[in-house]
């Protein structure tokens, strides 16, 4: 009868999967999703050079993966997390509260985030002050605070062209938001007086809350998708500006016009010189604990951070990444296999 | 009734004159229902052409921008394989030559690119070093890598095979990029463009069939030219194997038992309503519950099919139960009267005969389940397949366990992806996926047309 045939490897099946948890010998990776690219590149040539199995890379936003990393050890948890920020002490007790002790940071590069228009508009050149009293939800207006009043780009400084604001801004899962936040909209706060005069009307700690806070009249939208989806936005709204990481708008030059942030364009060469603002580190994190079990987990660390990788001219600098430019420091911390301090 | 045949006809009241006219006249009534039912015939065209309209706008822009990914720009210039940067060892040993990374062949094909345009004559302005390197995939580097690697008497010769062109190259030929956009693109430039159109016109550059886009696997960002579908194509095939060989025999014994055997009370009823119910229920609930229980409970690995195909089995069962359901259904009582009459047992009625007859419709209620299972991508995003995976999984059943990706949520994934030619394949990727999609949805029809039975 059929249904005994079915029955027999339906049986079968389930016998494989009771088996499934035996041996993994790829490398597993998470994360963040600026960092996912570089990370794809990474792998891509680790598999054609190294002869070890190609890592499985995941994105998923730095969050999602950071926790996924936390959450213990052994073959079911991933062994690398990518992040576009430090890992946040929270997290890191919820690693140490599942066992996973000995964590490598490795900080890799630098990437720019910039602020881009369409090809056809006008120019812009912002400062942080500018894109804060565009963006805040409410502004200081002679001693009072009051909903944004600003409509176009030109109110906000009659240097800027008349057209209305309209921003697109990664949404708050994305590990970019709090980069613009802390790089743009506190410095532009603290920069255009608002801090101080925040701080007279509340305290100090409420002023730099309200000071990233972000309007919500539909002149800043969040994004909670990737940079295309910005980019579509964008095309289908030329009054758009939008906030990107510097190797997507290096991959779309034809349809984007970037903007300058305190008169500096940015490129690799403007971030890696620290004249362009607006920049952050990118990280990945290893289980130090998994290098016996994984195979190659050690080499695909010290791949990452290579000269020929992750240094000028490298596949990765290729693709828009800003290398650091104490790599070698890197790169002898990973063979050292220094881990995240216990505090 | 005898009253009115017994009384005087009576002269007619001037409302009812109109019925006494012609049946070939309209009376405003009849005119008046006559006009509704052609609105309500216009009504259907109306939505039938706004329904064809819209699937004809689809198609049109899926195939406008997806059929280019079925072609790709390869070059055709000598090779110089030169020892001193293959082999700087000078021993031909392979394990020596190992360590000369990818990345050092690309040095190979600019310097054989700089010696064909002075060897061609070719003169273009502002032609510099970058526009050379950026000519080639980084994938013509690897390709030419494991060539030496694999027949290390290649060094020293000089060999002309086709070499994969980077993106924008390839772009020039299919219409993404123009000589306008190549100004401004950071990727490009002017220089470049006119050396592609150049070599082009003495023909060392041609645009063919690209069957590595269904079979290759996926490639990073770095080269979008060399990203392909097999990974994807093969972790989907596993993933409805499964689904298959899981949920058609639970499914239909689920269904017998309910239809003919269960006995009717209010457990009976409360299981019924619960499968309506799951049928309903967000596929993406079923990417939790399988995160769950497959993988933090069963330990079962990430991205692997056979998670990938329990998760798509919970989502396909209720379809299949139902639809099965509604075959046994439709089989005439007279069949089953007529076995139990001549002394068959129940099962022996419901095997020899009632499923025999159902089968058509549990067929093509099993291949439009297994169909939507395989354009799913929610419950897929939370079980790890939307990874990068670039090695192809092994034969079932260990390939069952080996990371892979599926073929929609690969259209997702490079969507996603910086470089504009991933758009491009992002939608070949759905052409591939409507063409299985056909298939499957004809391999329905025929089977129902094979087996029906009319009474």
């Amino acid at each position: 009868m059929n249904t005994m045939k079915f029955s027999a490897s339906v049986l079968a099946m389930l016998a494989v999967s009771a088996t499934a948890a035996a041996a993994r010998d790829q490398i597993q990776v998470a994360g963040s999703s600026t960092v996912l690219p570089y990370a794809t590149i990474v792998a891509e040539a680790f598999a054609e050079n190294m002869d070890f199995t190609a890592p499985v890379v995941e994105g998923g936003g730095t969050g999602a993966g950071l926790k996924q990393f936390c959450a213990g050890l052994g073959e079911n948890t991933i062994d690398v997390a990518n992040a576009s920020r430090p890992i946040k002490e929270a997290e890191l007790a919820e690693c140490r509260a599942n066992g996973v002790n000995n964590i490598m940071e490795v900080q890799f590069g630098y990437d720019g985030i910039v602020f881009a228009s369409s090809i056809n508009g006008p120019d812009f050149a912002l400062t942080p002050q500018d894109v804060y009293k565009a963006l805040a939800a409410e502004v200081v207006v002679d001693g009072k605070l009051v909903a944004n009043p600003a409509a176009t780009w030109a109110d906000v400084n009659p240097a800027l062209p008349a057209q209305e604001i309209t921003a697109y801004v990664p949404g708050t899962k994305h590990g970019t938001r709090e980069v613009f936040e802390e790089k743009v909209m506190a410095a532009g706060c603290e920069t255009s007086g608002a801090l101080e005069a925040m701080t007279v009307l509340s305290d100090a700690d409420k002023a730099e809350e309200a000071c990233v806070k972000l309007r919500t009249d539909g002149r800043s939208v969040d994004i909670d998708g990737d940079y295309t989806e910005t980019l579509a936005r964008i095309d289908s709204n030329p009054n758009g500006l939008g906030v990107f990481g510097l190797s997507f708008y290096e991959n779309n030059t034809d349809k984007l016009k970037v903007a300058t942030i305190d008169g500096v364009a940015p490129s690799v060469e403007t971030v890696a010189s620290g004249e362009y603002p607006v920049s952050r580190p990118l990280f990945f994190y290893v289980k130090k604990d998994h290098f016996g079990e994984i195979p190659g987990l050690k080499e695909f660390a010290e791949f990452f951070v290579a000269d020929a990788i992750a240094g000028p001219g490298g596949p990765l600098s290729e693709y828009g990444l800003v290398p650091d430019p104490e790599l070698a420091r890197v790169q002898q911390a990973v063979a050292a296999e220094t881990v995240v301090a216990a505090n | 009734m005898t009253d009115v045949t017994s009384q005087p006809p009576r002269p007619v009241d001037p409302p009812a004159a109109p019925a006494r006219r012609s049946l070939l006249i309209e009376d405003p009534r009849t005119r008046r229902r006559n006009a509704a039912e052609r609105r309500f015939r216009a009504y259907g065209v109306v939505a039938i052409a706004l329904a064809m309209g819209a699937l004809v706008f689809l198609l049109f822009t899926i195939f406008r921008d997806g059929t280019s990914a079925f072609f790709q720009t390869y070059a055709r210039i000598p090779i110089a394989i030169e020892a001193q940067v293959v082999d700087p060892a000078g021993n031909r040993d392979p394990a020596e030559m190992q360590k000369v990374l990818t990345m050092g062949y690309g040095k190979l094909l600019d310097n054989s690119l700089a010696a064909y345009v002075e060897a061609n004559g070719i003169e273009i302005e502002g032609l510099d070093d970058r526009d050379l390197s950026s000519f080639f995939s980084a994938q013509a580097r690897a390709d030419l890598r494991n060539a030496v690697l694999a027949n290390p008497e290649l060094v020293g010769t000089v060999i002309e095979a086709p070499v994969m062109t980077s993106s924008r190259i390839d772009g020039m030929f299919k219409g993404r990029v123009s000589r306008e956009s190549a100004a401004i693109d950071a990727k490009t430039s002017v220089a470049q463009y006119d050396l592609a159109m150049a070599m082009q016109e003495r023909g060392d550059l041609q645009t063919r069939f690209n069957w590595d886009f269904v079979t290759s696997t996926d490639s990073s960002d770095n080269r979008p030219e060399a990203a392909g579908l097999g990974v994807a194509i093969l972790g989907s095939f596993y993933m409805m194997l499964i689904v298959l060989v899981l949920s058609l025999p639970i499914g239909v014994a689920a269904s017998i038992y309910l239809e003919e055997f269960a006995p009717k009370n209010r457990l009976t009823d409360l299981i019924e309503v619960n499968i309506s119910n799951l049928a309903a229920v967000p596929s993406i609930v079923f990417g939790i519950l399988g995160l769950a229980v497959f993988i933090n409970f069963a330990g079962l690995p990430r991205s692997a099919p056979i998670v990938g195909g329990l998760v798509l089995t919970l989502m396909t069962l209720p379809t299949i139960i139902i639809s099965t359901r509604a075959a046994l259904k439709a089989v005439p009582p007279s069949i089953r009267d007529a076995a139990l009459g001549v002394g068959a047992s129940r099962m022996q009625t419901m095997f020899h005969h009632v499923l025999p007859l159902a089968m058509p419709g549990i067929l093509t209620g099993t291949i439009i389940g297994l169909a939507q299972a395989l354009g799913e991508t929610a419950p897929l995003l939370l079980i790890g397949m939307v990874a990068f995976v670039t090695t192809y999984p092994s034969a079932p059943p260990e390939g069952f366990l080996d990371p892979a990706s599926a073929l929609p949520v690969q259209v997702f994934n490079w969507t996603q992806r910086a470089d504009p030619a991933f758009f491009e394949r992002a939608s070949g990727a759905i052409i591939v996926l409507l063409v299985f999609l056909l298939a499957m949805n004809l391999l329905a029809i025929t089977l129902r047309r094979k087996f029906e039975r009319r009474w």
